[in-house]
């Protein structure tokens, strides 16, 4: 396709009319006096009339294509949304620049490279998800893209062997239930099941089927990138709770610690933990990789720091119990096959591991009382 | 640009909690009369916390999807929205009239029009309405029928209550319905006894409750007699001491939902061109659009 007839470069020419000057993406068009000039890496012109212009732009459509795909059919200057499309591609974002961002570890593409590459696509990861970006007509690119979206599990699938989706909506329904049906209170665990793949998402679509996956993320990411991320650490969001959740605030500051490492690591959420015990007191438990920022204690954090703050507030006793060493680690291998979530792993007939079914029974059998407790004698303290 | 939020409370435990509110943001996205929908929960993601930043628009329209003013719609919600000069008299209610106030979200600097709850909206009444013409599937539904409207009671919210009475009485006033009385389940006059307050045969119960879920769906029908255990189901309508009871589940489910959805964004102010209309058409009792979580004859909880 030649400029020509490409239909973006009308658009282009009416900009510079109006704005006197283009920028954008390493082309800048000026326009003075009924003379063009012409700066990309690879061109440096001044003093062309319109006939000569347009031979100039002839080898260079893609940077006319792609500046009509931002600035016309993406637009949306500044917000969330254009920066995590620009993301997609590897394009430079505006603002971000200057931060030294882990989601920006790879180096960003010019016009030409990423027109390239988008030729075979461009992939990145979302937590689970993987995205491709890519143009919509390979053999002859106008600048149009599309964006598709499936888990990084499939991504060596074939698509024939996917469910194939087109509404961004269908995300919500994929992101409720884990792969054995368990519902998904935490949309950014890192359970979300695979087999299924959105193909042919238009910018907009993209990012709104993501933000079905992983609410808010494109937003907080966004101001990370910005630094403007606005963190709520544990205490202030503590100190804010009322009703039933007033009492948080009174969760030990060691407690805090084990909290954050019972949930916000990344086996258990995807969301990399920025929030503190405050502003100056960092938690020991490492906040996790991802590329996009938990700004607060979810609200699942906080229903479960309810029940910690009042078992904090328990005093604690010694009691004695019977038990073989055998069966004493037995206890730890069962706590740990619980908190790993390991138990539906564990072989029926695998009687080595602690955990194994038959073993919790026969400890149970042997150990517990007709209320079904462990038998233990409270020790008298004094 | 114009944005409408959902607020609702979701949960942690039980994924239908949350089905309602999608249901009647997609019924709104199809309008097209706002340029971004989102829904927003307590218990679930995208939270109230988060929400207003993920939105391009500058004016955001707060619809609380519950039933009544109290703890949610006064102090949580429009704390966690950072509302920052809110305050509940702004809202100048005895516990049925709120309307909306206009406020700044602080840490997004957007224009908020925080709304009061669909609850106690005037359209809610039609809703309640339409939710016995969908159960018994008959639009013109009323004559020789009683119909309950049940409510919480005053467990921590005495306002619950003055919702459920408001649309009570309004209905009556329509001289629909041969009775229709207000029921509850913590309080006097019980939902337990439901046949004493009638003497039409034929009765239908409407749970002012927003999703379905315990109360609706396994309290209320033991208690009224639908049902030994809920889990076997229980028919609709069905036989309760020579009355036929026709339960209906949670009224939010009911499609026209969205219409009060709608109406409360317009009292603020929203600009909706005919998507009011739009709604009603696409949602009453006979289309093929309109939702329904029981189907009359199956045991909504088999
Ligand atoms: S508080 Fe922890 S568990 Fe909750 S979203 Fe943030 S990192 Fe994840």
């Amino acid at each position: 396709m030649t400029v020509a007839e490409s239909a973006d470069l009308e658009p282009l020419l009416a900009a510079a009319a109006e704005e006197g000057e283009v920028a954008f993406d390493g082309l800048r068009l000026e326009r003075a006096d009924d003379e063009y000039a012409l700066e990309t890496s690879e061109t440096d012109r001044t003093g062309l009339d319109e006939a000569a212009l347009r031979d100039a732009l002839e080898p260079l459509e893609a940077y006319v294509s792609n500046w009509r795909y931002w600035q016309h059919e993406i637009g949306g200057d500044g917000t969330a949304r254009r920066a995590f499309l620009r993301w997609c591609e590897r394009a430079p974002i505006a603002d971000a620049e200057r931060i030294d961002h882990r989601s920006l570890d790879e180096p960003t593409l010019d016009v030409p490279e990423r027109y390239d590459a988008l030729a075979d696509g461009i992939d990145r990861e979302w937590g689970q998800l993987c995205i491709t970006t890519r143009f919509v007509d390979v053999e002859r690119p106008n600048g149009e893209r599309v964006y598709d979206l499936w888990h990084v599990d499939d991504a060596g699938s074939d698509l024939a062997d996917l469910e194939v989706y087109d509404d961004p909506r269908d995300a919500r329904a994929l992101a409720t239930e884990d792969e054995d049906g368990r519902y998904r209170p935490l949309k950014t665990a890192p359970t979300l099941r695979s087999g299924w793949a959105f193909t042919g998402l238009s910018g907009r679509g993209l990012v709104d089927a993501v933000e079905f996956f992983y609410p808010a993320t494109v937003a907080n990411w966004h101001r990370e990138l910005r630094d403007e991320l606005d963190v709520d650490h544990w205490l202030e969001t503590a100190e804010r709770q009322s009703g039933i959740y007033d009492v948080i605030d009174e969760l030990p500051r060691e407690a805090v610690d084990w909290m954050a490492e019972a949930c916000c690591v990344d086996s258990q959420c995807l969301r990399r933990r920025e929030w503190q015990y405050e502003e100056g007191d960092e938690l020991d438990v490492d906040g996790g990789d991802g590329p996009f920022p938990c700004r607060e204690p979810c609200s699942l954090v906080v229903a479960a720091a309810r029940k910690w703050t009042i078992l904090e507030s328990e005093e604690e006793r010694t009691y004695e119990l019977e038990l073989t060493t055998t069966e004493l680690n037995q206890l730890s291998a069962l706590i740990d096959a619980v908190a790993e979530g390991r138990t539906d792993e564990i072989r029926e007939a695998d009687v080595h591991d602690g955990a194994n079914r038959y073993r919790a029974r026969y400890l149970r059998a042997k150990r517990f009382d007709d209320e079904g407790g462990i038998e233990a004698t409270e020790q008298n303290s004094e | 640009m114009q944005a409408l939020v959902i607020a609702a409370h979701g949960s942690h435990l039980n994924p239908d909690a949350s089905d309602p509110t999608y249901a009647h943001a997609d019924t709104v996205r199809e309008t097209g009369a706002f340029d971004e929908v989102r829904e927003a929960f307590w218990k679930e993601e995208p939270h109230f916390r988060e929400v207003i930043r993920t939105l391009e628009s500058d004016e955001v329209f707060v619809v609380p999807l519950f039933i009544s003013e109290g703890y949610f719609t006064e102090q949580v919600i429009p704390r966690e929205l950072r509302l920052e000069d809110w305050d509940p008299e702004k809202w100048e209610s005895d516990g049925t009239d709120a309307s909306q106030v206009t406020l700044e979200a602080t840490d997004v600097g957007k224009t908020i029009h925080y709304c009061g709850p669909v609850g106690t909206h005037d359209a809610m009444t039609d809703v309640i309405v339409q939710r016995a013409e969908s159960i018994t599937e008959d639009p013109e539904v009323g004559e020789g029928f009683g119909l309950a409207v049940v409510g919480h009671g005053t467990e921590r919210n005495e306002n619950s209550a003055k919702a459920v009475e408001y649309h009570t009485e309004r209905i009556r006033e329509q001289d629909r319905f041969d009775e229709v009385k207000a029921l509850f389940m913590d309080e006097e006059p019980e939902v337990d006894d439901v046949t004493d307050f009638f003497e039409t045969d034929d009765i239908v119960v409407v749970p002012l409750f927003i999703a379905d879920g315990y109360h609706t769906q396994e309290d209320i029908p033991e208690d009224v007699g639908l049902t030994e255990d809920y889990r076997l189901g229980w028919n609709v309508p069905a036989e309760v001491e020579g009355h036929r009871i026709w339960y209906a589940g949670a009224v939010g489910t009911e499609g026209l939902m969205a219409d009060v959805i709608l109406e409360r964004a317009a009292d603020a102010g929203a600009d909706l061109g005919d998507a009011i209309e739009r709604v009603r058409a696409a949602t009453a009792v006979g289309t093929d659009e309109v939702r329904r979580e029981t189907e009359p004859g199956t045991g909504a909880g088999d």
